[in-house]
């Protein structure tokens, strides 16, 4: 079982690549659209990129409760 | 008796390019007057700068028969030679007859099969995979594929969700028999389950009794989702069923859509810089079934593709559907 923080860091090398985000201003306390400027596209992008990633589901309508880098991390946490 | 059966051509390729859009030039600045957005919002979603809308005189049916003409001269060949002609088209505005019977008609064939097809944005690559399968079973000698749509006559200028993303265009193809192996096995499939994921807005009686018409209706996120995922890996399994690594590649041309998506494949697919990948939605924008043909002659005409490049082709879209394969370029 993977750690919050190996979590965390494996999520910001997916935000750096999709949306160029430095890997190191990827923390928990960010929100993905306000303070990373992470826009829809990109966030839908995220979204994919995590169930690929971590081997979770993530539905629409969870997806849009997903703000902060924590919130995704939370949700990884719990369902993978 | 013994009942003979049909026999075609050991392979198929397409022998011939050709294509069509409209005169009229739209900019962002001008689809700003229709929705409240800006050329900078438009162009960071979604690549586009500007799109092509027909203009007085220009129709479906006279981009179709420009780029079939354009395709013919490219093989060599006249409308005589074709035996069948495809049509994919979402935007020819008779339910009967086909729009192929028409072209095959005017292009001047000695009547040729014809029949349109509606795969939406993937229905140029599902009338690529028709014809190879003409040719090879000995159904066809010569076959006519056009994409064509006119889809500003199907766009909702007060939906600032998509009214920027659509345009006009035609694209041809004609596939004919080779000696060589010149065309991939095509991977293909539907979404039905997503059917609402693009749809109209109304059916068309419903429309006309509320005194409107009915348009294009998109749950972008949902498309793109999917484009960006299942389609991704869909384009990976043409390759491997062609047996082409990336590395062979010279191009890479998925529908476009939205250069958006054409990013996000790119990141998924990890194809070598070698590989050339059509970007034509920043001039034309998404013009449908039309989109990958147009690509293949813009890419041609500027020298980005040559004669003998191997492409790989994926079309995706309303349905939802998917269409893909790997080509040589003629």
């Amino acid at each position: 079982m993977a750690t919050t923080e190996e979590i965390r860091a494996q999520l910001a090398e997916l935000v750096n690549d999709v949306a160029g985000v430095p890997v190191e201003d990827v923390q928990l306390d960010k929100s993905f659209v306000d303070d990373l400027d992470v826009d829809s596209l990109a966030m839908v992008e995220i979204i994919v990129g995590c169930e690929e990633k971590f081997g979770v589901t993530i539905p629409d309508e969870e997806s849009k409760n997903l703000k902060t880098v924590g919130d995704a991390v939370a949700y990884i946490e719990q369902h993978s | 008796m013994t009942l003979q059966p049909s026999t075609g051509a050991p392979h198929a390729r397409i022998s011939g390019l050709g294509s069509a859009l409209p005169s009229r030039v739209v900019d962002n600045a001008e689809m700003c007057t229709y929705i409240d957005s800006s050329d900078e919002w438009i162009q960071q979603r979604t690549g586009i700068v500007e799109r092509r809308w027909v203009a007085e005189g220009e129709t479906v049916e006279s981009l179709s028969l420009a780029a079939g003409r354009a395709a013919l001269d490219h093989a060599g060949l006249t409308g005589a030679d074709l035996d069948a002609v495809i049509v994919s088209t979402v935007s020819h505005m008779l339910q009967t007859p086909s729009l192929a019977a028409v072209i095959a008609a005017k292009i001047g064939t000695d009547g040729a099969a014809a029949f349109d097809i509606a795969a939406a944005c993937a229905g140029f690559c599902y009338g690529l995979a028709q014809a190879e399968s003409l040719v090879r079973s000995g159904a066809a000698t010569h076959v006519l594929v056009i994409g064509a749509e006119t889809l500003s006559n199907l766009t909702d200028l007060s939906d600032r969700s998509t009214a920027f993303l659509f345009s006009d265009g035609a694209g041809a193809a004609v596939v004919g028999p080779s000696d060589e192996p010149a065309m991939g096995p095509v991977v293909w499939g539907s979404d039905g389950g997503q059917a609402d994921a693009i749809t109209m807005s109304n059916p068309w009686p419903e429309a006309l009794a509320l005194g409107e018409t009915s348009s294009i209706v998109m749950d972008g996120r949902a498309v793109f989702r999917w484009a960006t995922g299942f389609i991704a890996t869909a384009a990976e399994r043409c390759l491997s069923a062609a047996g082409v690594r990336p590395d062979e590649l010279d191009l890479f041309v998925p529908h476009q859509a939205n250069n958006r998506i054409t990013d996000a494949m790119l990141r998924h697919l990890h194809l070598p810089e070698s590989v050339t990948v059509a970007r034509t939605i920043t001039h034309y924008g998404n013009n449908s079934a039309a989109s990958i043909p147009v690509a293949l002659c813009d890419m041609l005409a500027s020298g980005e593709a040559k004669s003998g490049d191997l492409a790989l082709l994926i079309g995706f879209g309303a349905g939802l559907v998917y269409a893909g394969q790997v080509v040589r370029l003629p």
